[in-house]
């Protein structure tokens, strides 16, 4: 994280590739932390909400379950962020079939998150428009499931042109950005499981 | 012979091109910037003319000219295209181009994003637009847009003027947050050697100020508009009272972006002020340090005093008086700008040219603006005053009085550099005298309408508020009718100006030191700077290899 930090505020000279990946870096962080103000909004919403309804939960429904598919989900999830760490490793040693392994199991386990949230939905007893835990667990789960899909899409994206012959040859800052927005989503959801399930 | 007609054809090739360029995906910082400010500018007429059509309706108590529901589309629109598409994309425009030129850069850091974000501002201005075409008609909330009444859609339709809105609303947001990466990425990685920051501009400190703002109060603006449409269009409860939601909450969200959303407009209109001023009186900026500290003591204050809107709606009494107090300390770092000029201009010898005459009207109708603000901060004052036309002469010495004046001063102080060419001095003065005594016609009746109780979005009103009403309107058109030489002077200078100078108006600054209008990269060597701005008569930049280790050594980077 340390180094995280000293890597973004090091400026390297002008017109070189390491400038372009610093400003690229710089960038999509500055974005991150900017998007993290729609959710800390829809957090404050959530908190706000709920502390001024009584009852929350509307007569005859149960809420969001903490289930133990929701558990796994979560866990899945979350392992990603260590995975797509590895990808990222792997690919500053130029291992680059283990780069590509890895990315595609960090695909394959946001997919499976994504599998997973739309069978709990189905399942659960309200909907949408079921007084206020309807409207908030829908629309944030789905807000933070649109991240993940766009992260995969993006992984995809970066699965693609590694297969440009010496398109990584250096690394490549889209692989370094996609890892930081796939870490931020993860900790997302961590705040949104806290505050959906465990309160 | 046969040589030179080749020439011909190539210049001719050449001319189409610059020409057509201003259509296209263009990535130089130059040409977006260009686009910006013509797109804004046309925005800014439209809304306008739904102005005048409003102050038509107003210059009779009785409701007689358009029908009210077409009357509160109107207002609501105006307000959302001067803002969203006049206001803050203007300023945007004025910044992409000449933030790398201020700070010594031959681009911004992600021209191809500079470009998207662009982009989005005609599309979204458009779909914005396009609600006039609906069966329901546009947006009728106002451009504040508070639940319940904007979630209603009385009209049934599915897709109404206010799904509209908030689509539009979204989408230019997004190009806002877009922007603001750009700016944060390119002000602080960016600079030339020696550009240290307290050697940056004022208006390089104000468009930072800005866009930090932008990036980290917009989104919430963007939450609420998301929460908002789903209430409308897919039944969600958060902010309808009759199912538990919260309206209240939505006035938070959408303050806590918009009355910041006033700093993002006023500081880019006080970095313009702190060039044009010391310019045109040769002093340098009196304090430039507490001038740039106090642009971001702005900045950081304003994103503590939303609730100041919302003291009439059922707000805790202990925390009216936090937000009054915190209301209150804006006045601080305003004030220290204000005397700022006030000190430069102070003793000095004034040359009166035409940004000269407008960045002093800001300035002293800034003032009037400023002190009404401060007024509307106290509780007391501000529920007497509450939801009347006080409040819409206060914001519109603000909105129109002093940025939309700072505009108009840049655009004139820039002008011979963006276009190489010398605007009409006369034609410019005219511009100045119409807007200064339309605007003040217009705007000032609000005042004493508003302290004797007229309230705002109403299209008919009582009989005894005609007097100032009339002043209003015929104010109003006489502002519409001064933008004419202003579009006939840029237009003809454009194309018969005479060819200006690379600094015309002897100003220190980078974008001074190059061609008028600049080169396709900016600096042919990126120059050293060696000094504070503002340092008359004293070399400000060398153009030093910055290669040369030593030179830049020498010059202390």
């Amino acid at each position: 994280m340390s180094n995280f930090l000293t890597d973004l505020l090091k400026i390297p000279p002008r017109d070189t590739r390491e400038r372009k990946k610093s400003n690229v870096l710089f960038g999509v962080t500055v974005f991150l932390l900017s998007e993290s103000i729609i959710f800390v909004s829809f957090f404050l919403t959530y908190i706000v909400l709920r502390l001024s309804t009584y009852p929350w939960l509307p007569p005859g429904i149960s809420g969001p379950e903490l289930s133990l598919p929701v558990w796994i989900n979560t866990i899945v999830l979350l392992a990603s962020s260590l995975v797509i760490y590895l990808a990222e490793q792997a690919l500053k040693k130029q291992k680059l079939v283990w780069f590509r392994l890895l990315w595609l199991t960090t695909s394959v386990m946001g997919t499976y998150f994504l599998v997973g949230t739309f069978k709990e939905w189905q399942g659960l007893d309200f909907e949408l428009s079921t007084g206020l835990v309807g409207s908030t667990f829908y629309l944030f789960t789905g807000f933070h499931a649109l991240h993940v899909f766009a992260g995969i899409f993006w992984q995809m994206l970066m699965l693609i042109r590694s297969f440009i012959p010496g398109n990584y040859n250096r690394g490549h800052y889209g692989v370094t950005s996609v890892s930081l927005f796939w870490h931020f989503v993860d900790g997302i959801w961590l705040i949104l499981f806290s505050l959906l399930y465990l309160w | 012979m046969t040589h030179s007609s080749i020439t011909n054809v190539d210049e001719s090739q050449i001319k189409t091109k610059v020409w057509k360029r201003y259509f296209t995906f263009n990535t130089d910082h130059k040409v977006i910037g260009i686009q910006y400010l013509v797109t804004t500018f046309i925005f800014f007429l439209i809304a306008g003319i739904m102005s005048m059509i409003l102050r038509g309706e107003l210059i009779t108590p009785a409701s007689d000219l358009v029908d009210r529901s077409l009357y509160n589309g109107l207002f609501t629109l105006h307000g959302t295209v001067m803002i969203f598409l006049w206001i803050i994309p203007s300023l945007v425009g004025l910044a992409n181009y000449l933030i790398p030129l201020m700070i010594g850069a031959k681009d911004m850091a992600f021209p191809k994003l500079n470009a998207i974000a662009f982009w989005m501002i005609p599309l979204g201005g458009i779909l914005l637009l396009s609600s006039f075409l609906l069966p329901s008609g546009t947006a009728q909330a106002g451009w504040w847009s508070y639940p319940p009444v904007s979630i209603q859609n009385p009209t049934g339709y599915p897709i109404n003027g206010e799904t509209i809105w908030l689509l539009s609303i979204i989408f230019l947001g997004i190009s806002s947050i877009l922007g603001g990466v750009n700016f944060l990425t390119t002000i602080l990685r960016m600079r030339a050697p020696g550009m240290h920051f307290f050697r940056m501009p004022i208006f390089v400190w104000t468009v930072l100020s800005a866009q930090l703002l932008q990036l980290f109060c917009l989104p919430a603006l963007t939450a609420a508009a998301i929460m908002l449409f789903f209430d409308l269009s897919f039944g969600t409860n958060f902010f309808k009272p009759t199912s538990g939601g919260d309206p209240v909450l939505y006035q938070h969200l959408f303050w806590f972006y918009s009355h910041p959303a006033v700093y993002v407009m006023v500081l880019p209109a006080f970095g313009i002020f702190s060039e044009v001023i010391p310019a045109f009186t040769r002093n340098p900026l009196f304090g430039y340090k507490s001038v740039a500290v106090a642009s971001f003591g702005i900045s950081v204050v304003s994103v503590s005093v939303w609730v100041h809107h919302m003291f009439a709606s059922g707000t805790p009494s202990w925390m009216r008086i936090l937000f009054m107090f915190s209301t209150m300390l804006v006045a601080i770092p305003t004030g220290v700008k204000v005397f700022a000029w006030t000190a430069t201009v102070w003793k000095s010898k004034l040359h009166l040219d035409t940004p000269m005459l407008f960045a002093l009207g800001g300035v002293v109708m800034f003032i009037i603006g400023g002190i009404t603000g401060v007024m509307l901060g106290a509780i007391a004052f501000d529920l007497h005053v509450n939801n009347t036309y006080f409040v819409v002469g206060h914001f519109h010495y603000i909105v129109y009085n002093t940025i939309t004046m700072a505009l108009f001063a840049g655009i004139y102080f820039w002008f011979p550099k963006i276009t190489g060419r010398m605007y009409h001095e006369s034609w410019g003065k005219l511009h100045f005298w119409l807007t200064f005594i339309g605007a003040n016609l217009t705007f000032f009746p609000m005042l004493p309408l508003g302290l004797q109780g007229m309230i705002r979005r109403i299209s008919s009103y009582d009989p005894q508020y005609a007097g100032w009403n009339i002043i209003a309107s015929l104010g109003a058109f006489l502002l519409g009718m001064a933008t004419l030489p202003f579009m006939a002077n840029m237009v003809a200078s454009c194309f018969i100006g005479i060819k200006a100078p690379n600094n015309p108006w002897h100003a220190t600054g980078l974008e001074w030191s190059i061609s008028s209008p600049p080169p396709p990269e900016n600096f042919e060597t990126i120059p050293t700077v060696t000094l504070a701005p503002y340092s008359y008569g004293l070399p400000q930049y060398s153009t030093v290899d910055t290669t040369d280790e030593e030179a830049i050594k020498r010059h202390g980077e």
